[in-house]
């Protein structure tokens, strides 16, 4: 197990390392010099020499990228070109919003998908199974902006059961704020939704065909007990991996979702930040997301060795 | 023939003459301007409606369809062109260094948020649909290199390939000739849904402004300007939400039904 988990640690550091070369790289190439975007077309060469050497830009590629990357590890991620503070206390405020709502979407999603994959993988090839299949295919097919849209015309402006959009801030208390989440959590959930249910139900249609699930049945179990007690367990690692997996589609995908919504999240900091020209910010925000779903898919890595002992010695 | 192909394949047929139609025919010109009509809804002269500007939708609808498709299609066609030779690749060298450089390599792209980094490069780069089509390109390579690896790592076990080897061929002729035939269907399956995770990305990208910059229409951006008006104009959101969702659904229903109906095991388990 200690062995497995340095391994993967190492690849965990490396995809880290690559990671942060490539959008240091990406950004460097911009064209552009932010300084000189800055202060206009009529500044004075002086004046834009001293910004530069304000920002840091005076210096050689290699020894910017160290000092990024120094500074990230001290959580000390730049500061910005256009407000002039640290990008780590806006991302701080914005984060509150943007996590917040990436785990509301994973919890309605998990609740909404292992019901109804259960249900479709118990009742196979009859009108249930059909029916949220298709629900599923409609599910996938939706584009979750679309989908935002139609839920504040509805549960906002027609029924005026949520507002349409802003953050009432978690100081209001925690459900004022759950709640000022709940259209923007639903609307990321239900692709998400679709997919996990999915995958549910023919990891379970799998396991219902393996030996033991047999010998479940022929020691006296019924269908339902062999299911509960010996299916799910073993039919969860593949579902496992996918709520990984969509942990980054929630973040990336909450980036739209927070612009339907007018969310103060990481989402809008990255827009504004772009339309400003402010690359730093940029930078920053898209290193730390890459950062959180690379630790979050190691973190599985290392979930499902505890849950699988046989993992351990592969690869 | 499933039932899935034939309503997968009927919708996506209709998306695809409509972008056709409309290079010869759309019934207004999508351009131009009407304020006197504007915010209509559905009706007999303008099916879908009219947006703010008095535009026809039906019309915008037909052409937005060519943006979607173009952008969708050279995506996926990137991701085939470079992940299927790098996952052949792979799989003739099992185990070398330059198979687990290549998957490594695949790993990492996968980690990374795809719609991240596509606006990274959009906001780095500048948006517009070319811009879009790279980012949304570079992440179906690992998707195709990792699913041929998969299928050719097999198929390098199998008597046929053994035969090819005995008459003289090299690694690189038999990754060609025989390898890439027997991947093919599958290949095409996954270039089906890649397709449809394209217009999706597409139509989120440019909900966001990053995708196709005007006059060019697109239906992500029709639902970005319908996004103030859907209030009192609901069909404007409705419309441009149909159309994706009814390519998208018509793209994956299409590649699950040539999935079932191009692998011999799962026809004879049905029959």
């Amino acid at each position: 197990m200690l062995r497995y988990s340095l391994k993967r640690l190492f690849s965990l550091m490396i995809s880290l390392a690559v990671a942060s070369l490539v959008i240091f790289s990406v950004v460097e190439i911009a064209p552009g010099d932010p300084a000189s975007y800055m202060l206009g077309v009529n500044a004075q060469p002086d004046t834009v020499a001293a910004l530069r050497a304000e920002l840091g830009l005076d210096v050689s590629r290699p020894e910017r990228y160290l000092s990024w990357v120094a500074g990230m590890l001290q959580g000390d991620f730049g500061t910005s070109y256009t407000y002039r503070t640290p990008v780590a206390e806006m991302v701080k405020d914005r984060l509150w919003v943007s996590l917040p709502l990436a785990l509301y979407a994973l919890t309605l999603s998990t609740l909404i998908a292992f019901p109804a994959g259960i249900f479709a993988a118990s009742r196979r090839g009859k009108t249930g199974d059909v029916v949220v299949m298709g629900s599923t295919q409609l599910g996938i097919a939706i584009p979750n902006f679309w989908f935002a849209m139609i839920l504040v015309l509805i549960f906002a402006i027609n029924l005026r059961w949520f507002s349409a959009g802003g953050f009432v801030g978690w100081e209001n208390g925690i459900w004022a704020g759950l709640h000022s989440l709940t259209l923007p959590a639903i609307a990321l959930a239900l692709p998400q939704a679709s997919i996990l249910a999915r995958v549910m139900r023919s990891s379970l249609l799998d396991i219902l065909g393996e030996d033991f699930m047999r010998t479940a049945r022929a020691k006296g179990l019924t269908r339902k007990q062999a299911l509960w007690r010996h299916g799910l367990r073993n039919a969860l690692i593949p579902v496992l991996t996918i709520i990984g997996l969509q942990f980054s589609f929630l973040l990336a995908g909450s980036i739209i979702i927070e612009q339907v919504f007018y969310l103060p999240g990481l989402g809008r900091l990255v827009f504004q930040a772009i339309s400003a020209r402010d690359l730093i910010v940029v930078e920053s925000v898209v290193m730390l997301l890459v950062f959180a779903v690379i630790v979050v898919n190691f973190v599985v890595d290392l979930a499902y060795a505890v849950v699988d002992p046989r993992l351990r010695t592969r690869t | 023939m499933t039932r899935n192909l034939i309503i997968g394949a009927a919708l996506s047929s209709l998306v695809v003459l409509a972008a056709v139609m409309s290079f010869v025919w759309t019934p207004f010109d999508y351009a131009a301007l009407n304020i006197p009509d504007k915010l209509q809804p559905p009706n007999p002269t303008h099916w879908f409606g009219t947006d703010h500007f008095g535009r026809d939708m039906f019309s915008m609808i037909m052409v937005g369809s060519r943006t979607s498709i173009a952008v969708a299609l050279v995506a996926v066609g990137i991701g085939m062109a470079a992940g299927v030779p790098l996952g052949l690749t792979a799989a003739t060298r099992k185990g070398s260094w330059l198979d687990e450089l290549i998957m490594r390599g695949n790993d990492l792209v996968f980690a990374f948020p795809s719609l991240v980094i596509a606006i990274l490069i959009t906001a780095v780069f500048g948006a517009g649909a070319i811009n879009a089509i790279i980012a949304i390109g570079i992440f179906n390579i690992p998707v195709f290199a990792r699913i041929t690896r998969g299928a050719a790592l097999s198929l390098w076990e199998r008597e046929f390939i053994l035969a090819a080897r005995v008459s003289g061929k090299g690694a690189a002729r038999i990754s060609v000739e025989h390898i890439l035939p027997n991947v093919a269907n599958l290949l095409i399956v996954q270039g089906t849904i890649q397709f449809s995770l394209g217009i999706l990305a597409e139509a989120g990208l440019s909900y966001v402004g990053l995708g196709a910059q005007p006059p060019t229409p697109s239906w992500g951006r029709m639902l970005a300007d319908a996004q103030t008006m859907v209030s009192f104009a609901p069909h404007l959101a409705l419309i441009p939400g149909s159309a994706i969702i009814v390519t998208v659904l018509g793209l994956n229903l299409m590649g699950d039904g040539l999935r079932d109906w191009l692998d011999p095991r799962l026809r004879v388990a049905r029959s």
